[in-house]
């Protein structure tokens, strides 16, 4: 199964966070070569910092609303993500705790695959994707 | 933490940790079965000791050292040790201090090693797949009788005979090199193949331990595909594993109903296994000379992994690489899929000649698709009458309930114009 660990950090850190020192870039190799030495890395990417995104938000109306960053009210920004394939939960939370890292959350969440939707979501998909 | 969850956490730091534990103990005291025991030996001294003193900081450096402790225990407190045994002792005691001065050694290299010698030839196949499952996969021995659909004794007895036959032919723990590792490396990309395709044919609704078998070769396959970078089929294997995956949600219906290829919807297809299988595909690629069976097998799957769409795939280019595949890893069933990209690329006449060399086949005479092949080329030729009874044919063979009636119904669809 899939899972993604994504590196959340405290706002008020983020600029350090998005100038690390060598050895903390070292730390970080090193944990991402085991990763894809032990075959369970797809995919990994670090994120510029919000303020340097944008936000495009739905109302109930599905009316739009685009802000440019920076964003004021944000307590936990992601600074990057790792998409991993595990075995079970509890083994991505057990690299999830080997990431080398100081004043931050990763958090992980499994990906949806097509088999945990209910049996007729998945005929709906494929009706509409022209499966049958 | 509860001792159920640290029970739950060693079991993960175990499945984490256990392969690299053995290879580990393995290179020291050059036996895998041994190696295994020791290893397991730690695992059981942190379920008892844990759940007291919680999961320490690094829990492979800490299985590690108790094992090691273990070794050199059991080696002096038995006093009825052969010679050899003894002599063992005094390595492991060497090789302990080389360790120490060595911190970061090359881990890579022991993994490496204790692959080669789970897909050793002194073993036939089967025991180096359970093998491999059980050393590099850290399955369990049940785990692994359930995916190949065998008694737990069975597959127990197998992974014992596997180990002592080691021990017996006093097989080095070692990675070969130079030529010795292209003569053996086919053997440990077949093992990861053969424990893909086990998990590829399974079905949705059976044992979630099958299908998991597919994950699991392509863990071992990009493991593999790091430790040998230079070697283009290791690289060919995993892409050739990654474009197969990618379709794995697109392959059954809902019902479990197989569907073909062509008739697959796209949309349902991995892009990120693709794009990962495309990538390695490239690496196989670049590298000097021309591509292996694997290479050329993942290039045709590549194909139609760059098509959009089923009319978009490049036949003659798929056409040409069975031609190269045929070349190097010759076979009926190969024949038979040229034959078909032949009839897609150039027309039913030439694919119709391509069939007619391998018609007597023995490899093929209960394979439903020579004949359900051969019905839809004489169909496009308007041969309609020879069409129908290759098809009647074919529906004879199939074991697919599903696929007979389709084939009954293009036999009957068939009118005879004269």
């Amino acid at each position: 199964m899939r899972f993604m660990m994504f590196m959340c950090l405290p706002e008020g850190q983020q600029e350090q966070d998005w100038n690390p020192t060598p050895e903390d870039v070292a730390a970080m190799t090193r944990y991402n070569e085991e990763l894809r030495k032990a075959g369970m890395l797809l995919s990994l990417d670090g994120l510029h910092p919000p303020a340097e995104g944008a936000r495009v938000g739905f109302d109930s109306e599905g009316r739009q609303t685009v802000t440019d960053g920076p964003f004021a009210e944000a307590r936990e920004v992601v600074g990057g993500y790792w998409l991993i394939e595990a075995r079970s939960k509890a083994e991505a939370v057990e690299w999830a705790s080997r990431v080398p890292g100081r004043d931050c959350t990763v958090e992980v969440r499994r990906v949806f695959e097509l088999s945990d939707f209910p049996e007729d979501l998945q005929e709906a998909h494929q009706s509409e994707w022209g499966g049958e | 933490m509860s001792e159920a969850e640290t029970q739950r956490s060693i079991e993960t730091v175990w499945r984490v940790e256990s392969a690299r534990l053995i290879a580990g103990l393995a290179r020291m005291v050059r036996d895998v079965g041994f190696a295994e025991d020791l290893a397991q030996d730690a695992l059981v001294v942190a379920l008892e000791k844990w759940p007291q003193t919680g999961v320490p900081d690094n829990p492979g450096a800490w299985l590690m050292a108790t094992a090691k402790n273990r070794a050199i225990d059991l080696m002096r407190r038995n006093t009825n040790f052969e010679r050899k045994q003894e002599e063992l002792v005094r390595e492991v005691g060497v090789r302990m201090a080389m360790d120490a001065a060595r911190v970061e050694h090359g881990i890579g290299d022991d993994l490496l090693a204790l692959i080669f010698t789970c897909c050793h030839p002194v073993l036939g196949t089967e025991a180096r797949v359970a093998l491999t499952l059980k050393l590099l996969g850290g399955l369990t021995t049940p785990e692994i009788a359930r995916a190949f659909l065998v008694t737990e004794s069975t597959m127990a007895q197998r992974i014992v005979r596997a180990k002592r036959t080691l021990s017996a032919a006093g097989v080095p723990f070692e990675t070969p090199d130079g030529t010795e590792l292209d003569e053996r490396l086919p053997a440990v990309l077949e093992v990861i193949y053969l424990v893909f395709n086990e998990g590829y044919a399974a079905t949705a609704g059976e044992d979630w331990i099958r299908p998991g078998l597919c994950e699991e070769a392509l863990r071992l396959g990009r493991i593999v595909a790091e430790l040998v970078p230079r070697e283009p089929e290791a690289h060919g294997l995993i892409a050739l594993l990654e474009i197969q995956a990618s379709r794995s949600a697109a392959r059954t219906r809902a019902n479990g109903e197989p569907v073909l290829l062509l008739e697959q919807d796209r949309s349902r297809w991995d892009m990120l296994l693709i794009r990962r299988g495309l990538a390695a595909l490239k690496r196989a690629e670049t590298m000097p000379g021309p591509l292996g069976p694997y290479g050329l097998q993942a290039a045709i799957a590549a194909c139609h992994a760059r098509a959009l769409d089923a009319e978009e795939t490049e036949w003659v280019r798929i056409a040409a690489l069975y031609d190269a595949l045929a070349q190097v890893s010759p076979s009926p069933v190969v024949e038979l899929n040229r034959a078909v990209a032949v009839g897609m690329a150039f027309g039913p006449e030439p694919a119709l000649t391509l069939l007619d060399e391998i018609a007597d086949e023995p490899a093929l005479a209960r394979y439903h698709l020579l004949p359900s092949v051969r019905g839809d080329l004489l169909e496009k030729l308007g041969r309609a009458a020879e069409a129908r009874s290759e098809f009647e044919r074919a529906a004879e063979m199939t074991a697919n309930e599903r696929e007979r009636t389709l084939l009954l119904a293009r036999a009957s669809a068939l009118v005879d114009p004269a």
